[in-house]
């Protein structure tokens, strides 16, 4: 796994509290830094790549292990 | 220019009080300006402590433990037994309370309006009402709707 600067575990929390937990911690980090954000509600492999994808911020990283859907997010210079 | 969703919240339920806090506050997670417009039953969402309720009576797709036919979903108890049960499954299932959900539309800025005809209409008092929210009428609701990416009637 990528190196990050910040982690999050939303392990058995439901939509939406991963995508708004994910955006309380970008929005303490500055552009480039790097969030891992553990989930394990499956609808994030769809949830948060659209996240990123309205926000700016890249998804650099996706794996999954033991139930856990590992995400590393960087944070875009928008600041959207 | 940030994306705009407009919501009209017209029920008081508890199944009925998700999708307007619910996706009013992932959307300001988006970067999207959001409002809710509240009226009629859906005014009961901004009291400061919620009541909300859910009933399997004249809804028959509520999945309960054993089928309870409608007669008996008439005594008293049954509403706040299926209260109960769902809150718990909400809770089990990690799903945000709708407390929850309306601090962090709140916090990230998403504007409450209460319909100001329906409060009349109802004699509610503004100060029942959680702090920070504005009222307004058709004319204030579909002025920002005019401008949405997204409106939604709940």
């Amino acid at each position: 796994m990528s190196e990050f600067d910040a982690e999050i575990d939303t392990s058995g929390l439901n939509c939406p509290l991963p995508v708004l937990k994910a955006r309380k911690a970008l929005n303490e980090m500055a552009a480039g830094q790097r969030l891992h954000l553990i989930v394990t509600d499956p609808g994030a492999n769809k949830d948060i790549p659209a996240f990123c994808k309205m926000t700016g911020n890249s998804l650099v990283e996706t794996s999954e292990a033991n139930g856990k859907i590992h995400f590393i997010l960087e944070k875009g210079a928008s600041n959207a | 220019m940030p994306k705009k969703l407009a919501i009209i919240a017209s029920k008081g339920t508890l199944d009925g009080a998700y999708p307007p806090f619910l996706l009013a506050s992932t959307a300001a997670a988006l970067g999207f300006e959001a409002k809710i417009f509240f009226t009629f039953y859906g005014l009961q969402l901004l009291n400061k402590e919620l009541s909300l309720k859910v009933s399997p009576l004249g809804n028959p797709a509520m999945p309960m433990p054993v089928p309870v036919p409608s007669i008996v979903q008439v005594l008293p108890g049954l509403q706040g037994f299926a209260t109960w049960m769902m809150k718990r499954k909400l809770k089990k299932k990690g799903v945000a309370s709708v407390e929850q959900l309306r601090e962090i539309c709140i916090e990230s800025g998403v504007e409450l309006i209460a319909c100001q005809m329906t409060v009349d209409l109802f004699d509610f008092k503004h100060e029942d009402f959680v702090d920070g929210i504005s009222s307004g009428g058709a004319a204030t609701f579909l002025e920002f709707a005019s401008e949405a990416d997204i409106t939604l009637y709940i």
